[in-house]
């Protein structure tokens, strides 16, 4: 088994593209469900409403692919008013099966073959980040970067990771100074004890509802840089699936800290990886028979670790490797 | 004795968990090998496509089966890949869209397309624009297809067998096919021309016909070494546009009153589950996954008839509601596991089944035995009932009926009624508080796995059913008022009819998403549901 070639695309995938999208989607998660305590499970629908609104500005409209990008973040304000208003009044759950019901039906509606011209249908989009690259890149397309490290990416890899870590950085940075501030303060003290807040005359209601704006629209960021580093928009990239991962991310990496979503994702894709190509590699030198696990099947199993990792995880370390258990309030109500 | 009781509720369960999310994927993985052997696994179609050894990125790739249907499509990525997944192994046409090539790039027309054959272990198909220039080799050049047809019942593509197909070159036949029991034909071609492939309208069976009149000729340009897949569309002319609104309502109607039962059987489980602990289960939509995959086992793969593989597939899932309960919520309750952390527990729960069914059933819709072909219906009006949805709308009713009995009149129904009004009141009263949980779990676990044959009649099996009626059913369980069996009952006929009947007016592709606003906007206005009782709720 090559261990060289398994770490080093372990590490590459710990702080690529993929970590970084679920990094900045997990910031967003943090503010709603580790701060104020939303179950927000519709995450997926943000990041689709910030990577669709740059694909259709750019392939349909003709448009630079910036004013898609203000076009995603004012619609995802506009999204998280639509799951608010009906849902911030009432219990936990109901906010629950109604962000879960949107992100799929944004999904559904995106891959109705009736919209093919608009959005491209169950194929998606593709074509939409050239001008990004020209206008903003300063890497070459097929050369090698870092270029003088263990592990490298395209040019264009590259330059998205530079960003998304860019924006990881001033997210983490606004979330710490928010935090510490009279308004982070509230959002916390709603996670621990809505009534209490509310008795103190505070407007519950319209704190909840900022702090799910701004989550989402920093989950609009996470689509963009989906749409981005990927190439091609497909509708069925964006299943709740997405979120789930995202979810688990955070918890792994502690809820209701700075750092938790950036080492959660990074840990979270390196372990994802890391376990393909080990059990990969078993297959390869026939410790796995390919009758026993295909392919395909391959890729099935991380999303069942994902899962029972999920269940373990919250069951015996619900704060996480790094997490505070003082900070943990799930179940505050 | 408290510090006593305090370790052991404090330890025993931690290993408890362990012990049994372990037994539970064990169980799941051997029960479910037999069905796994026989399902077919999906593949990747990947390769490259290159000018002159150098990438061309965003040019869109196409696959499509016999029939000329789109099963995917994709986009090259920077380095000139691309991957598509195929749901099921067989023969596949890959093609290049030409439009999507940067404006210096050229391909020969020959290149852009690629027939080929998919297992389990994928296909790579490389284009390259130097690789076009040449001729290609001639001979072997043939017309093919499919032949299939909806039922008019289900609307899933059957195979029609025995129809002969003739293939004409300037008026004169070169050669003649009979599709076999696949419905697969195919005529080899003397050469490259422009043919024309004509279905012999007379040799159709009874009920079939041509979808548009006129449609049984095709015309099609051969070009040297080319299979060329053909299309005939067929469909029993029912004359669907012509149907006034008021005949389509009224089979819609029946449709979706089917429907309805379906998700209401799967929604009193929930709900009750939910009334009685709280727990918002999204690993719900596994538990009907579960019944219909049993069923789908000893159905087709023991060979059982439905009718008892379908019992058999309850009890399997009142044994595995149970075994859930036991093994992994009981536990969690006595850890004093808050409801928020359950609900994700249940996620990650219902994540990993999910793909355990996957891993093991396959990606490919199944069919009960019984009901690959049927019979004629029964007349209600303008509307026709097959048996099989009479039957299944029967049954539904039966079971619903004797819930509410079991509710009514049974000391258990009235324990679990009292326990879902107020668990501490009712656990002072002596009621065994854990017993009647464990109850619903059997309960929600046999209705669960009912619901899922019943689902597996209407449409097919597949590993992801029971997850993509899920939403459905917490629309249904919302709707009615949470934690309300009778709400559930009510709710879930709403949802149903909603679906079925807004395809009257909308794309079917679309029809859950109408059903998922209704939910939203229902929550906007009345809250606590149709028949929820009003409280304040946050």
């Amino acid at each position: 088994m090559d261990w060289n070639l398994i770490f080093r695309t372990s590490l590459e995938a710990s702080i690529g593209v993929d970590a970084v999208i679920y990094a900045i989607a997990a910031i967003g998660i943090n503010l709603q469900f580790g701060y104020t305590g939303l179950l927000n499970f519709g995450q997926v629908g943000f990041m689709a409403v910030g990577a669709y609104s740059v694909g259709v500005s750019v392939v349909y409209y003709h448009w630079p692919w910036w004013i898609g990008l203000a076009i995603g973040l004012g619609l995802s304000i506009v999204l998280a008013l639509l799951l608010g208003v009906p849902t911030l009044r009432l219990r936990a759950d109901y906010l629950a099966i109604v962000t879960i019901a949107t992100g799929e039906i944004i999904r559904l509606i995106m891959r109705a073959a009736v919209l093919a011209d608009f959005s491209g249908g169950s194929a998606g989009l593709s074509g939409y980040r050239n001008e990004f690259f020209a206008e903003t890149s300063p890497f070459d397309r097929p050369a090698q970067y870092p270029g003088f490290t263990w592990v490298d990416w395209s040019g264009e890899d590259f330059w998205v990771m530079c960003v998304g870590w860019g924006l990881v950085a001033i997210f983490s940075i606004g979330m710490w100074q928010l935090m510490r501030s009279p308004w982070g303060r509230v959002l916390k003290a709603i996670r621990e004890d809505e009534d209490a807040v509310r008795a103190l005359g505070k407007n519950v209601y319209w704190y909840k509802m900022q702090s799910l704006i701004l989550g989402g629209t920093i989950g609009c960021f996470a689509g963009f840089i989906f749409a981005m580093g990927k190439g091609s928009i497909q509708p069925d990239n964006y299943a709740t699936a997405v979120t789930f991962f995202a979810y688990t991310a955070l918890i792994l990496g502690g809820t209701a800290t700075i750092r938790g979503p950036i080492v959660g994702a990074m840990l979270f894709w390196f372990l994802l990886q890391f376990v393909e190509q080990f059990l990969g590699g078993l297959r390869d030198e026939d410790l796995i028979s390919a009758d026993l696990m295909s392919d395909s099947q391959l890729g099935q199993t991380r999303f069942i670790l994902v899962g029972i990792g999920l269940m373990l995880l919250l069951v015996f370390r619900p704060q996480g490797i790094f997490g505070d258990k003082k900070e943990l309030a799930l179940d505050a109500r | 004795m408290d510090s006593i009781r305090r370790t052991r509720s404090g330890l025993r369960p931690a290993r408890t968990i362990a012990l049994a999310i372990v037994a539970g994927f064990v169980v799941s993985l051997v029960s479910l090998l037999a069905g796994g052997a026989a399902a077919q696994t999906p593949g990747n179609v990947t390769g490259t496509v290159s000018a002159d050894g150098t990438a061309v990125e965003g040019v869109s790739i196409t696959v499509r089966d016999g029939e000329g249907a789109k099963v995917g499509g994709g986009f090259t990525t920077a380095d000139g890949t691309y991957t598509i997944p195929i749901a099921e192994p067989g023969d596949y046409t890959v093609a290049l869209d030409p439009q999507t090539l940067p404006d210096d790039v050229a391909f020969a027309p020959t290149a852009l397309q690629v027939e080929i054959t998919l297992d389990a272990a994928g296909a790579v198909v490389d284009f390259d624009a130097a690789a076009g220039e040449e001729p290609p080799v001639g001979g072997g050049e043939e017309v093919r297809g499919t032949l299939r047809r909806p039922n008019p019942d289900t609307q899933v593509n059957e195979p029609v067998a025995g129809v002969t197909v003739r293939a004409e070159l300037d008026g004169e036949p070169v050669g003649e096919a009979v599709s076999g029991a696949d419905g697969t034909w195919s005529i080899p071609l003397p050469g490259p021309g422009t043919y024309t492939v004509v279905l012999v309208v007379e040799t159709l069976p009874e009920g079939v016909d041509l979808r548009n009149e006129g449609s049984d000729r095709l015309t099609k340009q051969i070009v040297s070494g080319q299979s060329s897949p053909l299309l005939f569309q067929l469909g029993d002319r029912v004359n669907r546009a012509t149907d006034s609104l008021y005949e389509r309502s009224i089979r819609l109607f029946f449709d979706g009153l089917n429907y309805g039962l379906i998700i209401a059987i799967c929604a009193i489980g929930l709900s009750l589950i939910f009334g009685t602990t709280g727990l918002t289960n999204f690993a719900h939509g596994e538990l009907v996954t579960f019944g219909a995959v049993v069923a789908i086992l000893f159905n087709d793969t023991f060979g059982l008839h439905i009718l008892i593989a379908a019992p058999i597939a309850i009890v399997f899932g009142a044994g595995f509601g149970a075994l859930q309960d036991l093994g992994l919520w009981r536990p969690l309750r006595q850890r004093g596991v808050g409801l928020n952390t359950a609900m994700i527990v249940s996620i990650g729960f219902g994540l990993a089944l999910r793909y355990v069914m996957l891993y093991q059933f396959g990606g490919d819709p199944r069919k009960y035995e019984q009901y690959q072909i049927q019979p004629d219906g029964l007349d209600i009006g303008p509307a026709t009932i097959s048996p099989k949805d009479l039957t299944s709308m029967v049954l539904a009713v039966a079971v619903l009926v004797g819930v509410a009995l079991m509710l009514q009149r049974t000391r258990i129904g009235k324990a679990m009624r009292a326990v879902s009004d107020n668990r501490d009141l009712a656990a002072s009263s002596g009621i065994d508080v854990q017993r009647v949980i464990l109850t619903v779990w059997v309960l929600g676990g046999g209705l669960s796995a009912f619901g899922g044959v019943l689902l597996g009649l209407d449409e097919d099996v597949t590993w992801d059913m029971g997850f993509r009626l899920l939403l459905l059913i917490f629309a249904g369980v919302t709707l009615g008022g949470l934690g309300t069996a009778y709400g559930a009952l009510v709710g879930s006929l709403v949802v149903g009819q909603f679906v079925i009947l807004s395809t009257l007016w909308i794309k079917p592709e679309l029809k859950n998403v109408g059903a998922l606003v209704v939910l939203i906007l229902v929550l906007l206005v009345r809250p606590q549901g149709i028949l929820g009782r009003k409280e304040r709720v946050g």
